[in-house]
């Protein structure tokens, strides 16, 4: 009788369960703490692109006490969404660099990116800033092969209200 | 006129430690909002800007909302905290916009504390207020406006029976209307939240309810 009781098919006592369970929950609830910090941080970097939160339809449940396999649910969605926008996050970054790398050789040899144009959002900061290479003095510059990076600042100015929209 | 700690089910307690309701009974009737609240609203609209709104979430009380929503159940994202859903209407609207006296009050106690306040007509509630969870057959508020409600769902509760799910509107039978004489004004106070916020939030409250 006394190995029966250790054997794993002996229920353990349900005040054990619950205790045990309480504690997993416990440990759940402070994972979804963390992640949900990580990802309001990963948002905020994420300015000024826009990453919206996923569509989902509101949650039909209520307030209530969530199980083990509930909590468990809602932290690997947050750490589904955190990944997501940590990828995001990364291939901004790596186009970003491609076009700051491009702006750094267009201003070398602006004869060799004619037209070419970088704005400051290409570059992932703010402003309406754009970088275009242009040629000097208008037709003089493209016969004779004078190019410059034109630097362009400010936003341009508010032109009235948006055109009505069609009835 | 004094705050009190409410009640919170022993089950509830076990697993949210620091959950809770606090309250405070005022005298205050509703009514429109005077020049002195309306030119706070519009003071508190050009403190708070599109950046305010993204950086909030990281703030320690808007976030302990927020995990608090997931962990029962809510998606932040979805249905939003107070604070950030008056966050999102500040954006829409381009100020935060005066209705009446009452919803004032409460825009500029979530703006200015983080913590949500909602208001009870007093007269159509008995003290103390609780959390609980709610049981089969059981509906929100009471006489023939009540609704049913699902059991195991959160709410805050007067002996009687559940008065408003945990941030949701409060049941029709005891919000405010336009005879109410008396408020009960209620803010729910999760782990992550110093109780000193949720007493700022009661007292700016009352506060304007009674600049009338």
């Amino acid at each position: 009788m006394e190995v029966a009781e250790h054997t794993p098919l002996t229920p353990l006592p349900p005040s054990i369960v619950e205790v045990d369970e309480r504690g997993a929950r416990r440990t759940l609830r402070d994972q979804i703490g963390r992640l949900e910090r990580e990802l309001g941080q990963a948002v905020i970097d994420a300015r000024p692109g826009v990453l919206g939160a996923p569509a989902e339809a509101p949650a039909r449940g209520g307030p209530r006490v969530l199980s083990l396999g509930e909590l468990e649910r809602v932290r690997d969605r947050l750490a589904d969404r955190l990944q997501d926008v940590r990828h995001e996050l990364i291939a901004r970054a790596t186009e970003q660099a491609a076009w700051r790398e491009l702006l750094e050789r267009m201003l070398l040899a602006p004869g060799r990116y004619r037209h070419v144009r970088v704005r400051n959002a290409d570059l992932g900061m703010p402003g309406c800033t754009t970088y275009e290479s242009v040629p000097r003095l208008g037709l003089v510059g493209v016969l004779m092969g004078w190019w410059q990076v034109k630097v362009s600042s400010g936003c341009p100015l508010a032109t009235g209200g948006a055109p009505a929209l069609p009835l | 006129m004094s705050t009190s700690e409410g009640w919170v089910a022993t089950e509830l307690a076990e697993e949210f430690p620091r959950l809770g309701v606090v309250w405070m009974t005022v005298e205050a009737r509703p009514g429109k909002t005077p020049p002195g609240v309306r030119q706070r609203l519009r003071d508190l609209s050009s403190r708070f800007r599109g950046g305010t709104a993204v950086a909030m979430r990281q703030d320690p009380v808007p976030w302990a909302y927020r995990v608090f929503f997931r962990h029962i159940g809510l998606d932040p994202d979805v249905n939003r905290t107070p604070v950030e859903q008056a966050a999102v209407d500040r954006l829409i609207a381009g100020e935060f916009r005066s209705r009446n006296l009452v919803d004032d009050a409460l825009t500029i106690a979530v703006v200015e504390t983080g913590v949500p306040v909602w208001a009870l007509d007093a007269d159509t509630i008995e003290e103390p207020l609780g959390i609980r969870t709610t049981v089969a057959g059981e509906r929100l508020g009471r006489g023939v406006e009540a609704t049913p409600v699902a059991s195991g769902r959160l709410a805050v509760a007067d002996p009687a029976g559940p008065l408003a799910l945990l941030f949701d509107e409060v049941a029709d039978a005891h919000g405010v209307r336009s005879e109410t004489t008396r408020m009960t004004l209620f803010a729910v106070r999760v782990s992550g939240v110093p109780s000193i916020h949720v007493e700022e939030a009661l007292w700016t409250c009352a506060s304007v309810l009674a600049a009338r």
